[in-house]
């Protein structure tokens, strides 16, 4: 979340899509209410009616996948009617930027396409530099390549009719969300778009997001209070594992994880620092080198100097353009190519997209470690449906692990709050907390390495020293990520002495190897002062809009809102004066409020003159302004309507590339898809319930929520039960070109066909928390038994929100 | 001053944390069910279930709205299964809260009569005729705290307090309610001490979310002729 979530109440309009929050995430309920009781208009778009939509002011479905369509469609509506926010498009994004000639888009491909390799040359879309190497800007915004009129023209295509014959959602219903939604243009409104995995969970997620990051930008809705992008993260730590990066391409803190040719600490510092040429662009990325040179610090301590790098040729580096997601690596396993596997704190049998191929992938290895707190599908996979325990040699080691009510640490919520949690009760019988299971692997690792091995310097020069009395200490590893002072230095007329923690906060590391960090963004969070992360001071800052300052800690520097000096016009001035999130102190010469996007003052002074002191708004892109085009992504610096890889309609109405040209695609058995196929006429998409969580395994054995969601469903519409003859309540088989799974048909009013294309199109849905160990009668199994191995080309996230099934009587 | 729940059915989302905590606190077993085509579950209340989240689809004025109602015992005013069973030591009313609680002598009552005679259709027998129903936490509002799905519930759509706050509350939100559903109600708030405020007819909530024309709250004829013989009827169970 670019906001937090008790700053939902203060949105007038709330736009819940791609996410069911009333299910998935009931608290927000409590605050979407308050803002409702304050007068907001909530609007929920979804495949189905859910919980939350029979909370909204307004309802609309659309086809799952459709999305872009969708919101493409409201981008030319604000357009069109010069619905947005004028003086924010012109200061704050990059509307007036001048994009080079080489960029293009001819049917429905970028300029720069490598139809062999899948991918972009994306050097043909950069903007058009002046002398000094700063973008040309066109203020006037007549420049037919400013990004303005480029945006126009991309757009020009996504009227309601075709947006429509897409989606499914009537013309009528388009306008009603468009009309509402586009109304906090105004100066001083707030919207703010509530998503989750609705959005990310397709070939064309990352886009999807960007769609609604260009609306909440010439709608002036970004930095402001009740506004911003936010994400609803479906588990409790969620936001935490991606800081921390629990994923292959991010090193902590969002640092690019090296590929093997940035050879030296240097090559990887040119290749992936930003350089800005305009004096007034914060370009925060230019910090690079003292956040990758701290974390190599804190990775190796005193083995980390100047003379090695500090350690960076010990890195693990990925090989130049690999991918190393799941869907590539259960790839990679099911071809052979793993042979070990750690299975910790997830369910993948269950939970990854396409299971039968996980499953199986699983029979290669030669061994496995489940850690988890019980046994589960992918523990027990061997002696799963279809298997022959003879047949496979997998051997599983079964870790048993505590709970996360029996540790202490923190979680970071999707407001990017890290709260401190105390230890209840104490692990239970020979489990242990996952930090002893990781120390004493560790241990172990660098015992063994010591007497030799390939390549032992990354684990003998680990710094390794987070136990206190043998155990686990997670106040050494809070204070790890802070930061300390590793050398004293004079800074000013401050010394730092070695030993300290490093506070207030980031600005204060180095690259020269005086600090250690563990993740620059947590910098501030463990100070002299204490544990910032268990606090827990229930007072309001003094605009009382709900930021609690003092009530945990929030990444980057306890700022609540970020990019919070866009919520006032270029003299430091909020754009409304009752829920202002900061301003300019002219007096006192700094802003009050919430924690400053940075000191700088407002761009202009007070006569409306310019400030050459003052800074852009936007601090982490390079050039300092939101992004209408964003010439980063793997698929184009504009979003793009694609179909699915499976989808009901042959053509692409916005043009001839029918799918995402950058999205993966995998060419084992166990990977068939089917588009427009006979065998699988229905749209279906999967989705969570709140009476269990993900893959089930701490809810199904639960009988008090068991007793409330005891079976695998399919919710099917009146229409298609008619038409295949389905009662309510028997069950049926929900099948794929993967797989299928036997489910009890609930119909519903909820669904009801779509017209795509001029033809009646139905969707169905599932929950996806089954499994075939518990309950014991085997019989409720997984969804993602049915979903397809394809995902994002930039998360690589599956594509489980949009796949073609079959629903047949039994 | 009794105590009274005001349940907000516009701010409900049927997240059933209410069912569960209920359960939790009274430590009771889960029932085996089935899906059967509906979230709802389990189908109906029962002796181990004290509440149930009713879920209707109506099409209202052309639109689809998916209503929601946390049913559970009103704890009436005047409760006619108490007067029903005229027995205080198997169903009597805590006058320091309003609950209308039941003991383990509903045993030896006839449940069908007092099933019969509740105007929401709460009571629910065990195999062996005891009988049970939301007992409005007595033990933890004597001891100062919140019911258990009260305090559980996320977005406010549960309060309970004292029954003129409750009230006063009650009259406030259907005034706000009011102003975009016209025919939002206070269910029967005169005669019960669980007040439901519902956006349209009662009735499409759930069958027994309003008094039973039959049954209403207040004196059956049944009921009159037992109170006239209560204080005899009492000195008798005392006596026996």
């Amino acid at each position: 979340m670019t906001n937090h979530w008790i700053d939902l109440k203060n949105a007038d309009v709330i736009l819940v899509m791609g996410s069911n929050a009333a299910q998935n995430h009931p608290i927000s309920f409590k605050w979407i209410m308050e803002a409702k009781k304050n007068g907001a208009t909530l609007i929920s778009v979804d495949p189905r009616f859910t919980h939350t939509s029979s909370k909204a002011d307004i309802y609309v479905p659309l086809r799952s996948g459709t999305d872009i369509a969708f919101l493409g469609g409201m981008i030319k509506y604000i357009l069109d009617n010069k619905l947005y926010h004028e003086e924010y498009m012109l200061n704050y994004t990059n509307a007036a930027f001048i994009v080079g000639e080489a960029f293009g888009f001819t049917d429905g491909l970028f300029a720069g396409y490598d139809a062999q390799k899948r991918s972009y040359d994306k050097s043909k879309w950069a903007f058009e530099m002046d002398e000094k190497g700063v973008p040309k800007k066109d203020p006037g915004l007549k420049h037919p390549r400013c990004v303005y009129n480029l945006l126009k023209k991309h757009f020009e295509r996504y009227n309601t009719k075709l947006v429509s014959d897409v989606t499914g959602t009537t013309e009528a219903q388009l306008l009603e969300v468009y009309k509402a939604y586009s109304a906090t243009g105004q100066p001083g409104k707030a919207a703010t778009i509530m998503y989750a995995m609705g959005w990310t969970q397709h070939t064309v997620g990352v886009q999807n997001i960007r769609t609604m990051a260009i609306i909440q930008s010439l709608l002036g809705n970004m930095g402001v209070a009740g506004g911003g992008v936010n994400a609803l993260r479906g588990e409790s730590n969620v936001q935490g594992s991606t800081d921390q990066a629990l994923l292959f391409h991010i090193l902590p803190g969002y640092l690019p994880a090296p590929p093997a040719s940035f050879g030296s600490l240097a090559a990887y510092i040119e290749k992936t620092t930003p350089k800005s040429n305009d004096p007034r662009s914060a370009n925060w990325w230019q910090n690079r080198p003292k956040y990758i040179t701290s974390l190599l610090k804190s990775f190796f301590g005193d083995k980390a100097t100047d003379q090695n790098e500090f350690g960076y040729g010990w890195l693990p580096k990925l090989d130049d353009g690999k991918p190393y997601s799941w869907l590539d690596l259960f790839d990679a396993m099911y071809n052979g190519k793993i042979k070990g596997f750690f299975a910790w704190g997830q369910n993948p049998a269950c939970s990854g997209a396409n299971s039968n191929k996980t499953r199986k992938a699983l029979a290669q290895l030669d061994w496995m470690v489940n850690v988890n707190l019980f046994d589960n599908e992918t523990g027990a996979f061997w002696k799963g449906p279809g298997m022959n325990p003879a047949e496979i040699k997998t051997e599983v080691f079964m870790l048993p692990c505590a709970v996360s009510v029996e540790k202490e640490g923190s979680v970071s919520n999707s407001g990017r709050w890290m709260q401190w949690r105390y230890q209840g009760p104490k692990p239970m019988g020979s489990s242990l907390p996952d930090g002893d299971i990781i120390m004493e692997i560790g241990l172990e690792l660098k015992k063994l390495y010591a007497k030799g091995g390939v390549f032992p310097e990354p684990i003998v020069n680990l710094k390794w020293d987070y136990m206190t009395n043998h155990a686990f200490d997670a106040h050494k590893v809070a204070k790890e990520i802070n930061g300390y002072w590793v050398k004293e230095k004079k800074i000013g007329d401050v010394t730092y002495k070695a030993g300290t923690l490093v506070a207030p906060g980031f600005a204060l590391l180095q690259a020269d190897g005086s600090t250690s960090c563990g993740n620059w963004i947590y910098c501030g969070s463990y100070t002299d002062k204490g544990n910032m992360a268990a606090r827990r001071d229930a007072t309001d800052a003094p605009n009382k809009i709900g930021l609690y300052p003092n009530f945990s800690w929030c990444w980057p520097v306890n700022r609540r809102i970020i990019y919070n000096r866009a919520s006032c016009d270029p003299k430091g001035q909020p754009y409304n004066a009752n829920r202002w999130v900061v301003k300019w102190d002219a007096e006192g010469k700094k802003w009050v409020g919430d924690v400053p996007d940075g000191p700088w003052p407002p761009m202009q002074n007070p006569d409306g003159s310019q400030r050459e002191d003052g800074r852009y708004a936007f601090i982490m892109t390079k050039d300092g302004f939101a992004q209408l085009y964003g010439p980063g992504l793997n698929d184009g610096p504009f979003p793009e309507h694609y179909e699915p890889l499976e989808c009901p309609i042959e053509k692409n109405l916005f043009g001839k590339q029918r799918m995402n040209p950058t999205a993966p695609v995998f060419g084992a058995d166990a990977d068939a898809h089917a588009t427009c196929d006979p065998r699988f006429p229905y749209v279906c998409t999967t989705y969570r319930v709140a009476e269990h969580w993900q893959t089930g395994l701490m809810t199904r054995p639960q009988p008090w929520l068991l007793e409330l969601q005891p079976q695998m469903f399919v919710e099917i519409s009146e229409e298609l039960a008619k038409l295949r003859g389905i009662k309510n309540g028997e069950r049926v088989k929900v099948s794929s070109a993967r797989g299928s799974v036997e489910c009890t048909a609930v119909v519903t009013k909820r669904f009801k066909p779509l017209k795509i294309a001029g033809s009646l199109v139905h969707q169905v849905g599932v929950p996806w928390h089954y499994g075939w160990r518990w309950p014991n009668t085997g019989k409720e199994e997984s969804a993602n038994l049915l979903t397809p191995s394809t995902g994002d080309p930039n998360t690589r996230i599956p594509e489980s929100k949009a796949f073609m099934v079959n629903v047949a009587k039994i | 001053m009794s105590k009274s729940f005001f349940i907000d059915t516009t701010l409900c989302t049927a997240c059933r944390g209410c069912q569960v905590a209920c359960k939790q606190w009274h430590n009771l077993p889960a029932e085996q069910t089935t899906n059967r085509g509906t979230y709802e579950n389990p189908p109906d209340v029962s002796f181990n279930t004290y509440k149930v989240v009713r879920m209707h689809e109506q099409v209202i004025d052309g639109k689809l709205q998916w209503l929601f109602f946390p049913e559970q015992c009103r704890h009436c005013i005047e409760a006619p299964c108490l007067e029903t069973a005229a027995d205080p030591e198997a169903i009597y009313k805590d006058e320091a809260t309003g609950a209308i609680i039941y003991t383990a002598k509903t045993k030896g009552l006839d449940s069908k009569e007092i099933i019969e005679s509740c105007p929401y259709n709460i009571p629910r027998q065990a195999p062996d005729g005891t009988l049970a129903k939301c007992d409005m936490c007595n033990d933890r509002v004597t001891n100062g705290l919140m019911p258990a799905c009260v305090t559980t519930c996320p977005t406010g759509a549960m309060t309970f307090g004292n029954r003129e706050d409750i009230l006063k509350l009650a009259d406030q939100r259907l005034a706000a309610v009011k102003k975009t559903n016209p025919k939002a109600v206070l269910i029967d708030a005169k005669t019960v001490n669980v007040i439901y405020l519902a956006a349209y007819d009662p009735a499409l909530y759930h069958k027994n979310a309003m008094a039973s024309a039959t049954t209403g709250p207040g004196m059956t004829r049944q009921m009159a002729l037992r109170k006239l013989f209560q204080p005899l009827t009492r000195m008798a169970s005392h006596i026996g």
